[in-house]
């Protein structure tokens, strides 16, 4: 039916989807390789050696940038690239700009990265990177848009399917929030001052703050479930009317939640309040997906004994389902009392980040590189092994700094009898030693599945070229007339 | 014309859908934020605030450069434990001249807000550039290069500009005089200035009832 239209054949490219799935690999690998020396820094104060460059404090943005716009951002266009053409039954659109983004982001964040270590940090979480990275990313991720939205403009399928609008509301809501954000006034090359002040400036950074995790960890891997998950377990999603009403629930509602982030501090109580409040609401758009998913699923179980992709993405909605019913909680201003500063938040990030975003991205992608080059996977075997592996990391990850958050929260705040303090901060910080080395075995092990997934795909993809698919005839009563 | 007639549109419009969604998700930061950056008493600096001068201002941009904040917060919470630990719980005011703010999320170590006169100059000196020499159970990084490497002065003037521009009331003889205040000093003089300062913005009203710490 196409052919009547092109007389060559059109084909996916999916050499830039490659390319991106192996540039998240490295940037997981190295990214995660720096937490767990943070990790070990938090025992061994002297193991930076007296260089600036390894210090905590500049490591540790290191760390999270490396993770969420190294790792997860190319993982996110990765997946978003192979989803869009599929669902639209075209190829994408200014394929250059698409490679020209694939090479630019990454000299972007390994550029950004280098900057931290010299010390450029503008300190607002998540947004630690200096104005003229700012300006770059915002020009990139602007050819990210283009590239996705004019993929979407030429489909040959009229409607447009649910991961798109996930994939689409990353793109359009980061881009919002980075650029109000970033609002700064560079006085040099090299730095610049927030055009917030004080109060206002943390406001503004934790509802950019809040809703990078909301629109960039949730939001965008919800893209991935809602795309591969049907199709790894061979079927359509359970119920697209609840997908419809959760999407623009969670869209409407993440955008409130960040003033949770400020409990007790100096800012108004009612816009506190509020944080709260919508972030209990968020509850129910983040459950619904929950429910769609695992309904999807439910009666491909026997699936899970045979794929070990699989059994990440199941595995990944149980954290996803956990991580979003513990924040919730700990925005309760009475349960923040306890956990705000702690390890505890620690501990709820990585729930998030290693159970829910690293274990759909490891599915996904154990999914996606034998399809892409056209061959069984390297080892099912040694797949298996990551799979128990990042299940235990994260596992004790996520007790250990529960533990340690939580007996540090209610040291802070105890009191005895005669109303004095009854422990003194440098008592409770030292007894977090067992706990931190919890952590620090917890992030070898999963570091350590990690590496062997990166092995696995090394071995998989070794001289193979990308195999090149045709999108397939489009059912005209779907069809864009 | 029902609603999944109407969403039906939505989804087959690509236009619709991104306006879609950018309208939908500004909502809250309309409602929610936009009153706060224009809320005048989030801007109205306490009795005793002040802008920091040339060499503090030289030293919080060395903590944030050394990210001294992914580690100590600056943020006494309104709780009674917070403030017989710290002191005074932190008020808006006094962070009016705080581009960014350094409230950090984590406290790995203690709180920073109210560190100002605690510690003598020497005690910050010795236990910046090796902690453990005067806390033998701290976690906390050296700071050896701090002592050794100059203080900057060529982009002092550069900073108080930019921050005049923003509001902060520089005159033009602090302006002047600022890279003289930064010449021939360690980059650990600014940091030490910087921290011996902080929290001074706000000093409780004597009361005379005596319980003024709530």
């Amino acid at each position: 039916m196409s052919s009547e239209m092109t007389t060559q054949p059109q084909y996916y490219h999916d050499e830039i989807v490659k390319r991106l799935v192996q540039f998240s690999v490295a940037w997981a690998v190295l990214a995660m390789a720096a937490g767990v020396f943070v990790a070990a820094e938090l025992l061994w104060p002297t193991l930076d050696m007296g260089q600036p460059w390894l210090s905590f404090g500049r490591l540790r943005p290191l760390h999270t940038n490396g993770i969420i716009f190294g790792f997860g951002v190319s993982a996110l266009m990765a997946t978003a690239f192979y989803s869009v053409q599929r669902t639209s039954h075209v190829p994408l659109f200014a394929p250059k700009l698409a490679w020209f983004l694939c090479y630019a982001w990454q000299l972007l964040v390994l550029s950004g990265g280098l900057s931290l270590l010299a010390g450029m940090n503008t300190t607002k979480e998540y947004a630690e990177l200096e104005w003229p990275f700012d300006i770059a990313i915002a020009l990139l991720w602007v050819s990210f848009g283009i590239v996705f939205f004019g993929t979407i403009s030429r489909r040959k399928i009229r409607p447009i399917y649910i991961s798109n609008w996930f994939y689409g509301a990353l793109i359009i809501v980061i881009a919002m929030l980075h650029i109000v954000n970033n609002l700064e006034l560079p006085v040099t090359w090299t730095k610049s001052y927030s055009l917030y002040a004080g109060a206002q400036d943390a406001i503004v950074q934790w509802w950019y703050g809040h809703n990078a995790v909301g629109f960039l960890l949730t939001g965008g891997f919800l893209g991935m479930l809602y795309y591969f998950l049907p199709k790894h377990a061979g079927r359509p999603i359970w119920s697209y009317k609840l997908s419809v009403v959760a999407f623009w629930a969670f869209t409407y509602s993440y955008i409130w939640a960040g003033p949770h982030h400020l409990h007790y501090n100096a800012i108004p109580e009612w816009v506190q309040s509020l944080g709260m409040v919508m972030s209990l609401v968020l509850l129910a758009p983040s459950w619904a997906t929950l429910i769609n998913g695992v309904m999807t699923v439910s009666s491909a179980w026997e699936k899970l004994k045979t794929d070990p992709a699989l059994k990440f993405i199941v595995l990944s909605l149980a954290f996803y389902g956990l991580a979003t019913f513990e924040g919730p909680m700990m925005a309760i201003r009475s349960v923040n009392v306890v956990s705000h500063f702690t390890d505890w938040t620690i501990g709820h990030v990585h729930s998030g980040a290693l159970g829910w975003n690293a274990m759909i991205t490891y599915g996904t992608f154990y999914y996606l590189m034998p399809r892409l080059v056209g061959t069984e996977l390297y080892s099912k075997r040694l797949a298996n092994v990551h799979f128990w592996l990042a299940l235990a990391g994260t596992m004790l990850y996520i007790i250990a700094m529960w533990a340690a958050g939580v007996s540090q929260g209610l040291l802070w705040l105890s009191l005895d009898e005669t109303g004095e303090l009854a422990f003194g901060f440098r008592d409770i910080m030292s007894s977090m030693a067992p706990y931190y080395g919890l952590r620090l075995l917890a992030g070898l092990i999963f570091l350590g599945g990690t590496l062997l997934m990166a092995y696995n795909f090394y071995m998989t993809t070794r001289s193979r070229k990308t195999v090149k698919v045709e999108p397939p005839v489009v059912d005209p009563a779907f069809g864009v007339v | 014309m029902n609603a999944l007639k109407l969403h039906k549109k939505l989804e087959e419009n690509n236009a619709l859908l991104i306006f879609g969604i950018l309208l939908v998700s500004s909502l809250g930061g309309l409602v929610q934020v936009l009153p706060s950056v224009y809320q005048e008493s989030l801007r109205t600096p306490e009795a005793n605030t002040r802008p920091y001068s040339a060499l503090e201002l030289a030293g919080r941009d060395i903590y944030i450069s050394e990210g001294c904040s992914t580690c100590h917060s600056q943020q006494i919470r309104s709780l009674v434990a917070e403030v017989e630990r710290y002191g005074p719980y932190s008020r808006a005011g006094e962070f009016v001249y705080d581009r960014p703010f350094l409230w950090g999320s984590k406290r790995t170590g203690p709180d920073l807000h109210r560190v100002g006169g605690k510690y003598s100059d020497d005690w910050h000196r010795i236990h910046l550039v090796d902690p453990r020499s005067v806390v033998p159970t701290s976690i906390m990084p050296g700071y050896p290069w701090l002592a050794e490497k100059d203080l900057r002065s060529d982009d002092i003037q550069a900073k108080l500009r930019g921050l005049r521009s923003l509001g902060h009331p520089y005159s033009d003889e602090e302006i002047e005089n600022a890279p003289a205040q930064l010449e021939g000093r360690k980059q650990i003089d600014a940091l030490i200035a910087y921290l011996q300062m902080l929290g001074t913005g706000f000093v409780e009203p004597e009361s005379g009832a005596g319980d003024s710490s709530e």
